[in-house]
């Protein structure tokens, strides 16, 4: 089948448009009708294995509720005392089910009218078929305020459900003065499909620190995450993110300082093995003077599989001294897997200090015979080296993120 | 002390070997006992470094003809770390940076791959922290180093005493110690040569590679040897490295031409 048809047959496969987020559902049905599914020749899906992404489309999405038919394993580890848990049960009506910690609550319907949709769709990106394909099939809406006031830990956990596609949107306000901690972790089953879109504002002087990780199941797992934060002035946003274990996995991870005056901190890992592609596309952009940015991007690619990264920045004429630092580091650790990194930095201010540079490279011969001439077998010198490449990157993340047991998963190469 | 019926530790015989397809060792003959001490001196290129990393196995080098044994039996065989864990020990002229790898996981993680060869318990964490706080001493090394990574960020002298720290804790039968000397101050110098002596057991011997006779003020050796042109060209005492410090190396080249003529 062609893949428009594909699109056609899944768009065909949703419930009637309804609820909260009717009109949402229209747009994004209407423009994946027109659009259908992105082909090699648009050039930010142009590495994307289709096959996998067509096959995306082919599990049945999960609207209703009351379908027990489905079962969500809700085994997880168990929670720290100063840390809040949300847990995107996909089986349950997502806005009414979930016991908010004090210092954050629900929008009201005028101030999810006031934002839903606005920082996605200020990232102007053409074509948006990752958004497209959440606004079409999300039902439901976690909106949440964090009050000034909080300054506390909150864990958002979406677990996934074998042989169905799941759909989620959130948005997230954080009111000026906040300072929150945020660990998302998204879960894959085998057979299973997930789809995110996750919007956050940030107002200013507030500080967060928004840790992802992202685990798939080896056997046919998949993902498109897009997320889109919007940081007004003096606002500190830190995202550390891990994607492994997905057979196929898109993260978007766009960034707008909309006044610049702010600061952007990412660091990501992202680590292929088997025929698995994890692609992420980033993008940054500074809306007005002296932002800063500081991007590490780092990759490891085993066996046959496939990494991609594509980092776009954006520093407009008003953007002047803006300055912005993108590295993407890349490990290749066998002759079958692919590696694609591109930087695409668009600078107009002329009063700036940008600078990109991507290096790709194996485990170092000399290191490994150091470590083997001490006594250390192959593997473990292996795994230690992998542990030193990784430890830039997840040395950033609290303790409880390690109890998601991630790093046994990172180590098995 | 050395007693002539001392057990044999290492024994290489005209031993050729080559990296890149380039031959660089040409026939090197060397016997070491145990409680030797050995200093090999050479120009740049004449083949000690290749000496040193050709028998901790380093898999670039390849041996095209001769033999290395290691108390009575080939180790050509073995992997590198089959090497270590039996007791070879090297030293690197220039150790290695491992970011993110903490120096005190790989030193744990070392001294247990040995310590299972002797067939000793494996010691955790609080073991092991007992154990490098008191060889650190022998190295004047502060714990600090510990958390660090690897190397990473070290002074030359930090770096070769961390060398040194390793060799006490994996205890070596042979310890092959690449240029330790290079790049120390005379501070430095000192203590590492004094953790050098401090470690040499009845039953263990050493062999010092360096350009200069300094380390060797420090370090007594039994024999000295120069090797030119990948092989050992002249054997003697201290005394040796005293004529060869004050009169050059051109005596080597005479005596390379020398070789060459009677060719």
């Amino acid at each position: 089948m062609k893949s428009s048809a594909i699109c056609r047959e899944w768009l065909k496969s949703l419930p009637p448009t309804q609820g909260y987020l009717k009109e949402e559902q229209e747009i994004g049905r209407e423009l994946l009708l027109k659009k259908g599914m992105p082909s090699n020749k648009d050039e930010a899906w142009r590495l994307c294995n289709f096959t996998k992404l067509n096959s995306f489309l082919s599990l049945p999405i999960i609207i209703n509720e009351k379908d027990n038919s489905s079962k969500v394993k809700l085994i997880f580890p168990e929670k720290d005392q100063n840390r809040e848990r949300i847990i995107i049960n996909p089986n349950q009506n997502q806005i009414v089910n979930i016991k908010l910690p004090s210092g954050i609550e629900k929008l009201n319907d005028r101030e999810i009218e006031k934002n839903i949709g606005k920082i996605v769709k200020s990232t102007n990106i053409e074509n948006d078929i990752s958004v497209c394909l959440n606004q079409a099939s999300s039902s439901g809406l976690l909106a949440l305020k964090v009050k000034s006031n909080f300054k506390d830990a909150l864990e958002i956990v979406v677990p996934s459900i074998e042989e169905k596609a799941i759909s989620t949107r959130i948005f997230l306000l954080v009111e000026e003065g906040a300072k929150l901690d945020l660990l998302q972790v998204f879960l894959g089953e085998k057979n299973s499909a997930q789809n995110h879109l996750m919007e956050i504002k940030l107002e200013s002087n507030v500080e967060i620190s928004h840790d992802v990780i992202s685990m798939g199941d080896k056997k046919e797992s998949s993902s498109i995450c897009t997320l889109a934060v919007e940081q007004a002035e003096q606002s500190k946003y830190t995202l550390h993110s891990l994607y492994q274990g997905w057979a196929y996995a898109r993260f978007e991870p766009r960034i707008i300082q909309s006044k610049g005056e702010a600061s952007t901190i990412i660091k990501s890992l992202q680590v292929t093995k088997s025929k698995e592609q994890i692609a992420t596309h980033s993008l940054i952009r500074f809306e007005g003077p002296n932002g800063k940015l500081d991007q590490l991007q780092k990759a490891v690619a085993s066996e046959y599989s496939h990494c991609i990264f594509n980092g776009s920045i954006e520093v407009p004429q008003k953007a002047q001294k803006t300055e912005a630092a993108q590295l993407s580091r890349n490990l290749l650790l066998s002759k079958r897997a692919r590696i694609d990194t591109k930087p695409e930095l668009e600078i107009v201010a002329d009063d700036v200090r940008c600078t990109h540079g991507a290096t790709v490279s194996q485990l170092q011969e000399e290191e490994l015979f150091y470590l083997l001439s001490r006594g250390i077998d192959n593997e473990h010198a292996n795994s230690l080296l992998l542990k030193g490449y990784y430890d830039e990157i997840i040395s950033n993340l609290p303790k409880s993120a390690y109890k998601w047991n991630f790093f046994e998963k990172l180590i098995q190469i | 002390m050395i007693l002539s019926t001392s057990e044999t530790i290492l024994s290489i015989e005209d031993l050729h070997a080559s990296v890149e397809d380039q031959q660089i060792l040409n026939g090197v003959n060397l016997l070491v006992k145990e409680g030797e001490t050995h200093a090999i001196m050479g120009r740049n290129g004449s083949g000690k470094s290749t000496l040193s990393k050709v028998i901790a196995g380093h898999p670039s080098y390849k041996v095209l003809s001769g033999s290395i044994q290691f108390k009575g039996k080939s180790i050509l065989e073995l992997d590198p770390e089959e090497r270590a864990r039996v007791g070879i020990f090297l030293g690197f002229q220039y150790p290695v940076e491992i970011p993110g790898v903490s120096n005190f996981e790989f030193l744990r993680v070392a001294t247990n791959a040995r310590r299972k060869e002797l067939l000793k318990t494996e010691l955790d964490t609080f073991e092991f922290e007992d154990l490098v706080t008191e060889k650190l001493k022998i190295v004047e090394m502060n714990a600090a180093f510990l958390e660090r990574s690897v190397n990473e960020g070290f002074s030359g002298g930090e770096k070769k005493r961390n060398e040194i720290l390793q060799m006490a804790l994996l205890e070596p039968i042979i310890s092959i110690l690449d240029e330790t000397d290079s790049g120390l101050d005379i501070d430095a110098l000192r203590i590492v040569a004094s953790g050098i002596n401090k470690l040499s057991r009845p039953n263990s011997a050493t062999i010092l590679i360096t350009h200069y006779q300094r380390l060797l003020n420090e370090i007594t050796p039994d024999f000295v040897h120069i090797m030119a042109e990948g092989k050992i060209i002249k054997t003697g005492t201290k005394e040796l490295a005293i004529n060869l410090e004050k009169s050059g190396y051109d005596f080597i080249d005479k005596k390379v031409k020398g070789m060459e003529i009677a060719k």
